[in-house]
């Protein structure tokens, strides 16, 4: 696993039945494209966040390909439409195989 | 239930966020809805009219810039504040203990970042926030000491200064620390380099003006550390001073030098009244 690899989301708690809600994340990682070279002029293997996605109660909500120009730290900012309470879950897939979840309940009332 | 009801609205995926209030030159900073940050007051005394009013660099960037500053979620520093969080309670050295062992939580060290850098009486010297962060960790924790400008040191002082957000700066620069003081702002005013261009020559002299295609700020520090967008890290303030003497074509002093310290001292006073805002976002 990468270092220092953190996710991290904002979803409302509650919205109204329909409404369209805007989901933030963020996941802290370096992103190393591949490109660059190290002091000794040793290519720094490429190693990134290659996919996100995000589901609601199951059903997958954005489904996103990373490249290696998506600079560190990469930040998603989305719309989705509420139709029930449930769960909005996101993964990040790591170039190593790593997986880095988290979820968050919303509250439709 | 209609699955079919949730969807992805069309052309979302936007990386500069299409906020709802943007931010103008005189609308107030506002973080994260709750604390108020004063980015224009009147100068301090010292200054003695060289500048009517003190402003904070925010005020000059542009919107996109500004807007990224007043939710935390939107602040790429904050990555660096949750990094310094963990350091904090992580034990370390041969004593066993971590910050949080004498400090608690890092909201009992509010305030730390609005009076430094200060008269350290024991030493007998003007201290900055890294010498205090690294007083702490050899003497009291009997852990190595951090670079001064490596990572593990600019997430910590982004968190010492997140903790004193709002808060006015007041450094001291009478008493023992005048000596120092004034050295700072002997070289504020003194021209460096093959440009021959002193710290006032633009800050002082032009800010608001563009230099190539930004605005020059009054090189206020009342908000370090920076997160800037160019180097997307934490910037020091030191590293910001040797950069600014390195463009003068001058050669610079070191980061954490007794110069940097005095000028630190000097430029911080020169934001007496301004709120602590670091972590910021500039470009």
């Amino acid at each position: 696993m990468a270092d220092n690899v953190k996710p991290r989301v904002r979803v409302p708690k509650s919205a109204s039945a329909g409404e369209v809600v805007t989901i933030k994340t963020l996941i802290s990682h370096a992103m190393e494209s591949g490109q660059r070279k190290d002091s000794s002029g040793n290519v720094i293997p490429r190693s990134i966040i290659n996919r996100f996605t995000c589901d609601f109660n199951g059903q997958n909500v954005i489904d996103i390909t990373l490249e290696p120009a998506i600079s560190t730290n990469p930040y998603f900012e989305f719309e989705a439409t509420v139709p029930e309470s449930g769960e909005f879950k996101f993964t990040w897939y790591d170039d190593d195989g790593s997986v880095y979840e988290d979820s968050q309940a919303i509250t439709v009332g | 239930m209609r699955k079919a009801a949730l969807h992805v609205a069309a052309g979302v995926l936007t990386l500069a966020a299409a906020a709802p209030a943007l931010a103008g030159e005189n609308d107030p900073l506002i973080i994260n809805g709750q604390i108020e940050i004063t980015t224009r007051t009147a100068a301090p005394a010292h200054l003695d009219g060289h500048l009517s009013e003190i402003r904070s660099g925010w005020t000059f960037r542009t919107d996109e810039t500004q807007v990224m500053q007043m939710d935390d979620f939107d602040n790429p520093a904050m990555i660096y504040v949750d990094a310094a969080t963990d350091a904090w309670n992580t034990v370390e050295g041969s004593a066993d203990k971590s910050c949080a062992s004498c400090h608690e939580g890092p909201e009992s060290l509010a305030g730390f970042r609005a009076t430094t850098p200060k008269w350290n009486a024991e030493a007998g010297a003007v201290w900055t926030q890294e010498m205090y962060v690294n007083n702490c960790r050899t003497e009291r924790m009997g852990a190595e000491a951090w670079d001064w400008n490596g990572q593990d040191m600019r997430n910590m002082t982004a968190l010492l200064a997140s903790v004193s957000r709002g808060m006015p700066v007041n450094v001291a620069i009478d008493g023992p620390a005048a000596e120092t003081w004034e050295k700072g702002r002997e070289m504020y005013y003194t021209r460096f380099g093959q440009l021959e261009l002193s710290c006032a020559n633009c800050h002082e002299d032009n800010y608001d003006n563009l230099i190539r295609a930004d605005h020059l700020s009054q090189g206020q520090i009342n908000a370090f550390p920076a997160y800037r967008l160019k180097d997307t890290n934490l910037v020091s303030v030191h590293n910001r001073f040797r950069g600014c003497i390195r463009d003068t074509r001058a050669a610079t002093f070191a980061v954490g030098s007794p110069e940097f310290i005095a000028l630190e001292l000097y430029v911080a006073s020169r934001g007496n009244g301004l709120s602590v805002e670091g972590p910021s976002v500039r470009n």
